[in-house]
């Protein structure tokens, strides 16, 4: 396709591909998603009598050690596309690695975070503030458990297909939801445990 | 396809941006433990997640020298997204004031009738 | 790209499976949208008709069906007020997601897009499959609700809170809703995509059929006002399923007992987020209709539309616009007045691109040639039909006389008139428009009279009485209307609107026989049998696997009819001029 348009110079396409266009089309219906979630929580809290303060309800050391988690990951998978479009398949497959570990580790994390809570017999039911934090953590966890998905498979794929011309291009757009999902917790971070 | 190669990979620009995330990551729960009143610490909280989250849009997701239609498609996404947030939380806070009050006015009005009865 | 190779290159056999059931051509789903869809639609539609019947006769068992219901919904035959108010919910969450948007973007955008911009195929074609296996099991399960525990929906397609986190029933509605809306998200980034990327050379946005344009804009009102809504329904699963509280308030009573909840929700969030969809979601009922009218009055016509730039304009503003106007839905609710009076300001600008897009078309018809095929016998109806719609939404968008009209039988006859009198039969014009597009055979043209005049004059009947009743002050959801006093003098007018709905169904009869008819025994069409110009109109009827034999070029806008000098009154857009 993109050689037989680029032989009429009046070519009508945007200049991006479409599997980059649509990843960014997908991410803008994303963040109007998590922007309702965001809503949600301001209009519930300024229309709260009492909203708790994040660092007497949540654990902030373990909040930030996943903010670092998650912040590397995205430097890796940054990395493994690099690594993708300079077709060095043994790099690319160590960062991928790596990225999926971090992920993993983001996620027992958020798993010991919320065994204590659950210990203390706090549920999403027992107060609207908890109902905010389980519903904004848990949906974010459920995309990273996604990008996990999507992120595996191309590290499998990459035995056979690494050669494949669109293959750098799959990474990167796994790279820009993944970096997406990392924009989202940049955002949770703050809101839910430090104001 | 030669889009992609014209990404020089010069992955320092890449490191300093990680090292700027930590560093600011690092701040903003620094700030937390001052505990400021809820106003001043939402502004800078907010203030320091945004400048985050531009340095990741805009150094890990390659905005910088992205192409105009994802400009576009990004201004239209955020331009809905204020709408989405300012007019239901303008809305919200009026009637939550009208809730209070209301709250208010009833107390009153037991107040008033309970020496009655 | 790789869809490109795959198409020209790959020639095995398809299976069965792979061509008519799990196919990724455009074609082959858009045909199989449109046969669910329709079907969709003759079910909302036959719920609507178990309604006129309780409306009209309020208390007297329902005949012939009655005794088949079971006696719990039913009892003797007599409907029940929760049976009414799942019907209620049902018709409208059926008609609206499952009926007419899979109907006009995911069938006639489908098929016909690709077409229009000389593409062979979506850009990606798995995806597109995929929304429509989202889409099939997303609206059987709505429909597995009549028969799951607690029976289905019954607080309105709107699914108001904290009423919907109490009611039985609403648990299978938003997990559907969620599929659905996930269904409609892919196809829209997919439309986009293909739009934008895939044109045939030489044709730039400003030769872009009106139908594309239309299609372009509600793809991005999909894409952007269906995640709010899709985040809203999961938080309503919440407070439905994990017990949360982001709609119930604190101190609320049911029955005489205090709620067990943790309260600290707000009602209102919940109609924020839902009209920051349904609003938007208006559009996307009606930019596709108006875009098949606008193809069909300039092939009618024969000549060029009148006003395209102008067209072009008012759509993107009514999509911008679209998404700022939505709490005129909720003036009543005790939101801010201060923000009703904001709402009131952009509900009647956004009136402003609508009145000029049917202006547009209005004045296409000075001076052409009009040919009376029944196309655009239904394209002509939808120029006062939804002129009607439209204007009698004004009143209920002023916020004084919204005080008075809110609730009424005004407001259903209102969006009725916007969706059954517009969309819908502007939908049946596109179907009697692209039906030779579609299987190379034309639908015969005096059943199609039968069908148009029957079914116009029908809608009339059934929604004209409702602008008389609401005036009155009839309230609109009551089950047995009678049981207000100040109900009685209107009731006859019940009797009249739902003879009509039964009569409507009478007339649709002719157009299922005409339809499945001339599929197999229609009379072969010639390859532009509207002799229209654009592109779809370019390769066979119906089109080979990729569509284009050889992409076409472009040379020139979409609508050039009775150019001066030419030798035929159409001048399609990709044929060559000769100097």
């Amino acid at each position: 396709m993109s050689t037989a348009v680029a032989a009429h110079p009046d070519a009508p396409t945007s200049g991006v591909t479409n599997a980059k266009l649509g990843i960014w089309l997908f991410l803008a219906s994303e963040v109007m998603l998590f922007g309702t979630l965001f809503t949600t929580y301001l209009v519930l809290r300024m229309g709260a009598a009492s909203w708790p303060r994040g660092w007497d309800v949540l654990n902030v050391p373990m909040g930030m050690v996943n903010t670092f988690v998650l912040i590397t990951s995205s430097v890796t998978i940054l990395l493994a596309y690099v690594k993708a479009s300079e077709k060095n398949k043994s790099g690319f497959q160590l960062y991928m690695g790596l990225t999926i570990l971090l992920s993993f580790a983001f996620l027992v994390i958020k798993g010991f975070e919320y065994g204590a809570h659950f210990a203390h017999g706090e549920f999403p039911s027992t107060s609207i503030f908890n109902a905010v934090y389980f519903t904004m953590t848990g949906l974010h966890g459920f995309h990273v458990i996604c990008g996990i998905i999507v992120n595996s498979g191309l590290l499998y794929l990459s035995g056979e297909d690494f050669e494949h011309p669109l293959f750098a291009g799959r990474v990167e757009g796994a790279g820009l939801y993944w970096h997406f999902v990392d924009i989202v917790w940049i955002f949770l971070f703050p809101a839910l445990y430090l104001l | 396809m030669s889009e992609q190669t014209a990404h020089a990979h010069d992955i320092r620009p890449y490191l300093f941006v990680f090292g700027a995330l930590l560093v600011l990551t690092v701040v903003t729960v620094t700030v937390s433990y001052l505990h400021l009143p809820p106003g001043p610490a939402i502004a800078l909280g907010l203030a320091i997640a945004t400048i985050k989250a531009a340095l990741v849009a805009a150094f890990f997701m390659h905005l910088k020298g992205e192409r105009a239609i994802i400009y576009g498609l990004i201004a239209i996404t955020v331009f809905f997204l204020i709408v989405l947030f300012v007019l239901p939380i303008t809305d919200s806070n009026w009637t939550s004031s009208r809730r209070v009050e209301h709250a208010a006015v009833g107390a009153q009005a037991e107040a008033a009738e309970a020496p009655a009865r | 790209m790789n869809t490109h190779d795959e198409h020209h290159g790959g020639h095995h056999e398809l299976t069965f499976w792979e061509k008519y059931v799990f196919s990724v051509d455009h074609k082959v789903i858009g045909l199989q949208y449109l046969i669910t869809s329709f079907i969709f639609l003759l079910i909302g539609f036959s719920l609507m008709m178990l309604m006129r019947w309780q409306l009209a006769f309020p208390g007297h068992p329902i005949p012939l069906i009655g005794g088949l219901l079971s006696s719990s919904l039913a009892p003797n035959g007599v409907m029940t007020g929760e049976f009414y108010n799942q019907l209620g919910a049902m018709h409208g969450t059926i008609m609206v997601f499952l009926g007419i948007v899979p109907l006009a973007v995911g069938a006639f955008g489908n098929y016909i897009m690709p077409l229009q911009i000389g593409a062979p195929d979506m850009a990606f074609p798995r995806l597109n499959m995929m929304s429509y296996w989202l889409y099939l099991p997303g609206g059987l399960m709505m429909l597995s609700s009549f028969i799951m525990p607690g029976g289905p929906a019954q607080s309105g397609w709107t699914s108001y809170a904290p009423l919907a986190i109490i009611n039985p029933g609403q648990t299978v509605w938003l997990l559907s809703m969620v599929v659905i809306i996930t269904s409609s998200l892919l196809g829209a980034i997919n439309f986009l995509v293909t739009g934008l990327n895939m044109r045939a050379p030489g044709l730039s946005l400003d030769r872009l059929p009106i139908f594309v344009w239309a299609q372009l804009v509600t793809s991005v009102l999909l894409l952007l006002a269906f995640p709010p809504l899709e985040a809203a329904a999961v938080l309503q699963l919440a407070d439905r399923v994990m017990g949360t509280s982001f709609y119930l308030p604190s101190g609320l009573i049911i029955l005489g007992q205090p709620l067990k909840a943790s309260g600290g929700g707000q009602p209102l969030l919940w109609q924020h987020l839902f009209w920051f969809l349904a609003h938007p979601e208006v559009y996307v009922l009606v930019l596709p209709p108006m875009g098949i009218v606008s193809e069909i009055i300039a092939s009618g016509t024969r000549k060029p539309l009148h006003g395209y730039k102008t067209m072009v304009g008012s759509m993107i503003s009514l999509g911008i616009m679209s998404f700022i106007v939505w709490a005129h839905h909720m003036f009543l609710s005790g939101m801010s007045p201060m923000l009703g009076n904001f709402f009131l300001v952009t509900t009647m600008i956004i009136s402003v691109p609508s009145v000029a897009i049917l202006t547009c078309m209005i004045f296409s018809l000075k001076g052409g040639s009009i040919r009376f095929t029944v196309p655009m016998m239904f394209a002509l109806a939808f120029l006062p039909l939804f002129g009607i719609g439209g204007l009698t939404g004004l009143p209920l968008g002023l916020t004084t006389t919204d005080i008075y009209l809110h609730d009424t039988y005004y407001v259903i006859g209102h969006f009725h008139y916007v969706v059954v009198t517009g969309s819908i039969i502007a939908l049946f014009a596109g179907t009697y428009y692209w039906f030779p597009k579609w299987y190379g055979r034309k639908m015969d043209e005096t059943l199609g009279k039968i069908h148009f005049w029957g079914t116009v004059i029908c809608m009339n009947g059934i929604f004209f009485p409702m602008f008389i009743q609401g005036m009155a002050g009839q309230n609109r959801r009551y089950f047995d209307p009678t049981a207000a006093h100040h109900n009685i003098p209107t009731q006859p007018l019940h009797i009249v609107s739902s003879v009509f709905a039964w009569l409507l169904f009478l007339f649709q009869l002719p157009f299922i026989y005409n339809f499945f008819k001339s599929m197999w025994h229609g009379e072969i069409s010639e390859e532009n049998p509207w002799q229209a110009t654009t592109l779809e109109w370019a390769c066979p009827s119906p089109p080979p696997h990729g569509n284009f034999a050889k992409t076409p070029r472009v040379y020139r806008g979409p609508y050039e009819y009775s150019l001066p000098g030419h030798k035929t009154d159409w001048f399609p857009q990709n044929e060559e001029a000769k100097a």
